[in-house]
């Protein structure tokens, strides 16, 4: 066992692909794997500013209605029928926003940032409301089609939720490679440098704002694919997407999951999707029991799921949770 | 073209005073909490809702506004005295991030536990019988609750200045404010102090709730909707500068009032440009000392 749990923690990126890749046979319906996989990159991409860089974000939705927009209204109004071409615009808009709300949240540090990532994304949020010939407004952007992948002379449908699963899965596996890369560079060790002293790294020559706005555009642009993907597996793009509670969903995963870990995210959004699945089974306000749950962990667990078992597993090493 | 009669544009700025002093309240009681605590109350919002909810509860036990005007507040600040004690204080020390995010879960509770007892759908909270028409003030009629919101947002501010001037607990809660420890060092009792001003907080946030009531309606997530209103305001004004809260308060609720009056649909828009123009110009807000709250 203790060979096992050291293979994981020394592959996380292997593991997290091979995990999502069984995933769907292992859970009550498929759906729920996707969504998962979808919302923990969501995490993925807060978890880097929160966790690992120590900027809480309240206004991720910006990013993830980003991606999402970007990608829809390629295909839906522009009538480009390429998901390729489509991603990328919905990438390339959340990282433009990304370091436009950047420059400016960042002029301010500290607790100011949370509230001026959230004035900017609820900004967004309006103007989307108000743009409904573009966007949709109120009923949100429809008529996104479901297209067929033409790779290597394979058709793969992306109407099959199953070969929808491993197409964003392809994704998800660049993306946490790509993290996974960011983190062991020095400029992952430059990050970590400022969450836990922004002062002493700036003492020693590093350009902190500069390196902030950078994994600002990083954190943005893994949130942006997330909300692309969103948007290309449910065909539609609910003005919610922007609106301050979707923010608040990639807060709360991150933190039941463990800000700053590398799994936290993954956890967080499945312990998130599954709790609602089930307790809205049972009652109307499953809302006000994750409340509670969120704030029970910020009082008793501030370290999350993963950030409190990761060091009680033997042969998982601590690399991961610092 | 809009009706650009000197009475139209009066009652537009009057209605602008009326918003704002709601703001004020909200965001003097936050920067209040924040300067003393260090905590940004995230659930200020859904305080303020829970305001207007008790009002709405205690009209219909007591049949008199004015009797929910009072006791609806006190009942609000007596929840956040049971927060702070229950909750916030044991995060003291561990950095502003976690009042943050716990006040935060507490709001998205509250939202729901509100939705659970009082329904989903929005309630109407009607002004006093006697204050239900309008006032003639000779260059213009205005509503009368609205004169009357304006009159005790003024006496509101007075009265805090007064306390926060004038008084000896007013004295400490300046010093506590600037260096804590040498007023602990005094053998003053810090955490009555902070309880004390933490509920009064709360409290103005209970009362600009049950004043926003009828004129903007009971509904749920009517206190989110504004805290993102006082986060501007707070920023543009100066996080901790209390002159700054009103001042950007009063500057916020005229132009949203003006802007609804020429374009509504920019109304919810530019109050954010104001933000990003301040930011440009004075990132630490009109009247914030820079490296405050950093």
């Amino acid at each position: 066992m203790r060979a096992v749990f050291r293979w994981i923690s020394e592959h996380p990126s292997v593991s997290i692909v091979a995990f999502f890749a069984i995933l769907p046979f292992i859970v009550p319906y498929k759906a729920l794997a996707t969504q998962v996989l979808v919302y923990g990159l969501f995490a993925v991409g807060f978890n880097l500013l929160y966790g690992y860089t120590g900027l809480l974000s309240f206004g991720h939705a910006a990013y993830f209605g980003l991606g999402a927009y970007g990608t829809g209204i390629t295909l839906a109004k522009l009538g480009w029928p390429s998901v390729w071409l489509a991603l990328a615009v919905g990438i390339a808009a959340a990282g433009a926003g990304g370091a436009i709300v950047g420059f400016f949240a960042l002029r301010r540090r500290g607790i100011y940032f949370a509230m001026l990532t959230l004035a900017f994304a609820q900004l967004l949020y309006f103007i989307a409301f108000h743009l409904s010939d573009l966007t949709g407004g109120d009923d949100g952007l429809r008529g996104i089609p479901k297209l067929t992948l033409g790779l290597f002379g394979w058709q793969i449908s992306l109407d099959n939720p199953v070969s929808f699963h491993y197409f964003a899965l392809f994704w998800v596996a660049l993306a946490v490679f790509g993290l996974r890369r960011i983190l062991d560079s020095p400029f992952g060790t430059v990050l970590a440098a400022i969450r836990e002293n922004g002062d002493r790294a700036q003492a020693c020559g590093y350009d902190v704002t500069r390196i902030k706005q950078l994994s600002f555009v990083f954190s943005a642009i893994f949130t942006g694919l997330a909300g692309a993907l969103d948007a290309l597996r449910i065909t539609v793009v609910p003005v919610e997407a922007l609106y301050w509670t979707t923010s608040g969903q990639a807060v709360i995963m991150t933190l039941l999951g463990g800000a700053g870990t590398f799994f936290g995210p993954f956890v967080g959004a499945g312990t998130y999707l599954v709790l609602q699945d089930r307790l809205s089974l049972i009652i109307e306000s499953w809302p006000l029991v994750i409340g509670v749950l969120f704030m029970s962990f910020v009082l008793f667990l501030p370290k999350g799921i993963w950030g409190t078992l990761s060091p009680k597993i033997p042969g998982v090493s601590t690399r991961d949770s610092s | 073209m809009p009706d650009l009669s000197l009475s139209a544009i009066a009652a537009q700025l009057f209605t602008g005073l009326v918003l704002g002093g709601i703001l004020v309240l909200l965001a003097i009681g936050l920067s209040l909490i924040f300067g003393l605590m260090g905590v940004v109350n995230f659930a200020h919002g859904s305080l303020y809702m829970l305001g207007a909810y008790f009002g709405f509860f205690l009209w219909g036990l007591t049949r008199s506004y004015w009797a929910a005007l009072i006791i609806a507040p006190l009942m609000v600040g007596l929840v956040g005295v049971i927060v702070e004690r229950s909750m916030i204080q044991r995060l003291y020390g561990r950095g502003p991030d976690d009042p943050l995010l716990l006040t935060f879960g507490l709001s998205l509770a509250l939202v729901e536990a509100v939705k659970l007892v009082w329904g989903k759908i929005g309630l109407t909270l009607d002004p006093p019988a006697q204050l239900a028409g309008a006032i003639d003030l000779g260059f213009m009629k205005f509503p009368a609750f609205r004169l009357l919101v304006i009159a005790i947002t003024a006496l509101v501010l007075i009265g805090l200045w007064l306390f926060l001037e004038k008084t000896n607990i007013g004295l400490i809660v300046r010093a506590g404010a600037r260096d804590p420890l040498m007023v602990r060092a005094l053998g003053i009792n810090l955490d009555r102090v902070w309880l004390l001003v933490f509920g009064l907080g709360i409290a103005m946030a209970g009362l600009a709730g049950i004043l926003a009531g009828p004129l903007r309606g009971v509904y749920a997530e009517m206190g989110v909707e504004i805290i993102i209103e006082c986060f501007v305001v707070v920023v543009v004004g100066g996080m901790g500068s209390l002159l700054g809260a009103v001042v950007a308060g009063l500057l916020i609720g005229e132009v949203v009032s003006v802007t609804s009056f020429f374009a509504p649909k920019m109304a919810e828009i530019v109050v954010f440009l104001v933000m990003a123009v301040v930011l440009l110009v004075r990132p630490s807000g009109l009247f914030g000392e820079p490296g405050l709250a950093e």
